[in-house]
């Protein structure tokens, strides 16, 4: 088995894989990072959404040597204090709670990207990440408590 | 802590419960950390000597809130300080009584159980403070996690009592509470699960690691029915990280170091499949069942002369729906751990029956249930389709072949493939008006697939009551009739949130509001009108109003209401929809419940926005197609969900009730797709005749 080296949540790590194993499984099976879920392993409900580079991606559709030496962050690479854990905290978005890390992580990625999301980017952004309990009413009003909470600096 | 949900060490409390073996490498039970001096008077509660309330929570959570609904009953009676309350997943054990989650019932059947749980714990921390000062116990209150003296103005924490508190007998009818002093329910109280779950600390069923584990797939039979005819694993493995492959009684399963070795080995897997339902259609089923619903069905309940009145109305009109089969599609697929060790399985699993699931377990291990424990985890969704325990028996029939933990994961191909799917259904409608304008003959004739009787096919043949779920009407009308016809199919069928409730009243709110417009009457007035008064005419005169019935709206827009009851409460929802060049945009949907004493808002409307959607969803997109014996829509691409951009405006209301609380999981879902249908209706004057929505 070839190895790799990879950056996840800031710390250096060195996985045995093959090449063509997607990032999904090693963070999941490798690493025990099981925050990221696999939802439906072709990128379309977005359930293992990570950063990649600081660029949400779907980790079920990035092999393990697209990434090598590649800065990954993951839900637990967050604290657990970021503004968008606090926010979807706060407005008491999970259900179920399946999609949320990928909800939380492309939330992070649409605020890094714009700190005053339009109601059009919010939408865009996050129209691909499905949750089956249907929590997207709540997921935007944290949208927008995060965003104001960055602005304000807190 | 208010607002924050869990702390740490709490946090670990609930994640060990959950299956966090992950924390330490190995599975540590709650109650190796048990301390030395505690309170706990039955299995539900346990109030420790740092004033920690555990509380065991015996009821899956699969998002509905239980982990915080059941435990804030408990709380509330006990006097408990709620930052300092922990709940915890129960393990499947029948000290809990019925553990199975499922028709809306964790709250209308744990209400007055979980009071006295709580109740028994606070008389025997009073009777402890009593003793203390040498007072009557009846002037002492609990409360916030003490108990109070408000004549000697003192007081003594929980966790100071519950050395002397734990030595009393336990009482046998402990008092309850007046509801007038509930301080936590009735509360909006955030949920004790919300940090864990944007964190990744949460452990679903697929979340469990330990040691040395292995992970496995199914190569499963596409086709309904059949069975391996023959296998050779040389090319599975080959392929590096598999381990073993090995036939079970659902396929051939192929183990291996990670999922992604597991899932080449199964791609690479030579294996052919024989019998089944190849033949089988579902185009072909709904064909024969409108066939069927224009002939007469079993009467299964009826009032009045239906006949004479059907012959004697001056107007008569009459409509026909076809719905689809539907699956589950929760985000987690299915999957489940086990571990034989020590003489004895271990399994984790995310289900809605803990103690079937366990038996199951039991059976597929040649084991006594004595010999097998079964950890619930968190459930990403069930929606039913946990209700069965398939996935068990997967994971502890390949488990059997090791001696480490063996996680058995499906995909979302079969997932979609293999559920236990929402039965199709073709509904005649019939009404008859006479020259007064007075509804005075109505006939419901239900053509489906029954659950039950597939279940336990020695009740073919009978009138299938767990089918006419919402079926008969709630109108005053003199003459009517539900008649039932059953159509076999080699399709597993199973309870899908709100089973038949999501099939019945689609038809008849649907075809009400046709015949109230040719009447020539306001739909949601003439509902008024004919509903007795109750808690459902309640809903329905809410609904109406929050909704500004009759306000007028936009070109090309509709509004319609729908109302039903069902699972122990009574919801009406109005749909305000627009239709644009063949579009469909549904803008916002009112939703009002009578349901009873609500012990938390937040979690009710989580609820009913949930089951909108749920619904909403079914209504745009969903429809599972069976062609040659085997499931078409298979992924997301073709089993769509409703998305964030397309979220209505939902509003939910809620008549103040004291009654005993109803269910509100399901309730939410059968008033949304007739009154998105009655909204078209209003907007374009067509029927909605077959779900999905087509334009």
């Amino acid at each position: 088995m070839p190895k790799f080296r990879l950056t996840v949540n800031g710390r250096e790590r060195e996985v045995e894989a093959a090449g063509d194993t997607p990032l999904l499984w090693v963070l999941r099976d490798h690493l025990a990072l099981t925050g990221t879920k696999y939802g439906c392993g072709v990128g379309l409900c977005g359930s293992c959404t990570v950063l990649v580079d600081g660029e949400a991606e779907r980790s079920c559709s990035v092999t393990v040597a697209q990434v090598a030496g590649k800065k990954i962050l993951t839900v637990e690479g967050l604290g657990g204090e970021h503004p968008v854990q606090r926010a979807f905290v706060a407005e008491d978005v999970p259900q179920c709670g399946y999609c949320q890390s990928g909800q939380v992580m492309q939330a992070v990625a649409l605020l890094a990207r714009h700190p005053r999301p339009t109601p059009a980017q919010v939408a865009a952004a996050m129209g691909d990440i499905l949750c089956r309990c249907g929590t997207y009413d709540r997921i935007a009003r944290a949208i927008a408590r995060a965003a104001q909470e960055v602005r304000h600096g807190r | 802590m208010a607002g924050k949900g869990l702390s740490r060490r709490e946090l670990f409390n609930l994640s060990a419960v959950v299956g966090g073996g992950l924390v330490l490498g190995r599975w540590l039970p709650v109650w190796a950390q048990t301390p030395p001096a505690s309170l706990q008077p039955n299995p539900f509660v346990r109030v420790a000597a740092d004033g920690t309330v555990t509380v065991w929570v015996n009821k899956s959570e699969m998002g509905q809130g239980v982990l915080t609904g059941l435990a804030q009953i408990v709380a509330d009676e006990l006097g408990a300080d709620w930052d300092k309350v922990v709940p915890v997943q129960a393990e499947a054990d029948p000290k809990y009584g019925n553990q199975n989650t499922g028709g809306s019932t964790a709250v209308r059947t744990q209400f007055e159980e979980l009071r006295r749980a709580g109740a028994a714990a606070r008389e025997m921390l009073v009777a402890a403070a009593a003793a203390r000062w040498q007072v009557d116990p009846n002037r002492l209150k609990a409360e916030h996690g003490k108990v109070v003296d408000p004549v000697g103005k003192r007081s003594l924490s929980f966790g100071e009592l519950v050395g002397e508190a734990a030595k009393l007998p336990v009482p046998e009818k402990p008092k309850l509470k007046d509801p007038k002093d509930f301080y936590l329910i009735g509360k909006p109280l955030p949920r004790k699960d919300s940090r864990i779950k944007v964190t990744g600390e949460a452990v679903f069923g697929c979340d469990v690691r330990l040691p040395g584990m292995l992970y496995a797939v199914v190569a499963r039979p596409a086709v309904f029915g059949a069975k391996v005819k023959s296998y050779d694993p040389a090319k599975a493995l080959q392929v590096e990280g598999v381990v073993k492959v090995l036939p079970i009684s659902s396929g051939v399963a192929v183990v291996a170091r990670d999922t992604w070795a597991a899932l080449k080995g199964r791609a690479a897997l030579t294996v052919t499949f024989e019998g089944g339902e190849a033949g089988f259609s579902s185009a072909k089923l709904l064909e024969q069942m409108t066939e069927l619903a224009g002939k007469g069905g079993k009467v299964a309940a009826s009032q009045g002369e239906l006949a004479e009145a059907w012959e004697r109305a001056q107007l008569k009109v009459e409509s026909l729906f076809t719905l689809p089969f539907l699956a589950h599609a929760p985000m987690e697929p299915q999957n489940a751990t086990a571990w034989f060790h020590d003489g004895g399985l271990e399994v984790w699993a995310p289900t809605q029956v803990p103690m079937p699931a366990r038996e199951e377990a039991a059976r597929a291990a040649g084991l006594p249930v004595e010999k097998v424990r079964l950890r619930v985890t968190l459930l990403g969704g069930g929606f039913g389709r946990r209700l069965v325990s398939d996935f068990v028996r997967d994971a502890v029939e390949v488990a059997k072949a090791f001696s480490v933990p063996v996680q058995l994961l499906w995909t979302r191909e079969d997932d979609m493939s293999h559920d236990f799917y929402r039965p199709p259904s073709v509904h005649l409608l019939q009404a008859g008006l006479d020259g007064g304008g007075r509804l005075v003959a109505w006939r419901h004739h239900q053509v489906t697939c029954s659950i039950g009787q597939q279940r336990n096919p020695a009740r073919a043949g009978q009138v299938d009551r767990g089918a006419l779920e919402a079926a008969e009407p709630p109108y005053t009308i003199p003459h009517w009739a539900v008649e039932q016809t059953l159509v076999p199919t080699p399709v597993p069928l199973g309870a899908w949130r709100s089973v038949y409730a999501s099939q019945n009243p689609f038809a008849s709110e649907h075809f009400f509001d046709y015949v109230a417009r040719q009447a020539g009457k306001d739909p949601w007035r003439f509902r008024l009108e004919l509903l007795p008064e109750g808690p459902l005419k309640q809903a329905v005169k809410l609904a109406g109003e929050k909704a500004g019935w009759g306000r007028k709206l936009p070109e090309g827009w509709g509004r319609g209401l729908a109302c039903c009851s069902s699972f122990g409460s009574h919801v009406a929802e109005v749909a305000e929809v627009s239709v644009q060049d063949g579009k469909l945009k549904v803008h916002r949907v009112v939703v009002a419940i009578h349901c009873g004493r609500v012990i938390n808002p937040r979690l009710v409307e989580q609820q009913l926005v949930s089951g909108v959607v749920f619904a909403l969803s079914a209504f745009l997109r969903g429809k599972i197609t069976v062609e040659g014996g085997q499931v078409v829509e298979t992924n997301f691409d073709r089993y769509d969900l409703l998305r964030f951009n397309e979220m209505p405006q939902v509003e939910v209301h809620m008549v103040p009730s004291q009654d005993p609380p109803g269910g509100v999981g399901e309730p939410g879902v059968p008033p949304l797709a007739p009154a998105v249908a009655n909204a078209i209706l209003a907007a374009t004057g067509m029927r909605v005749h077959r779900l999905p929505w087509e334009g």
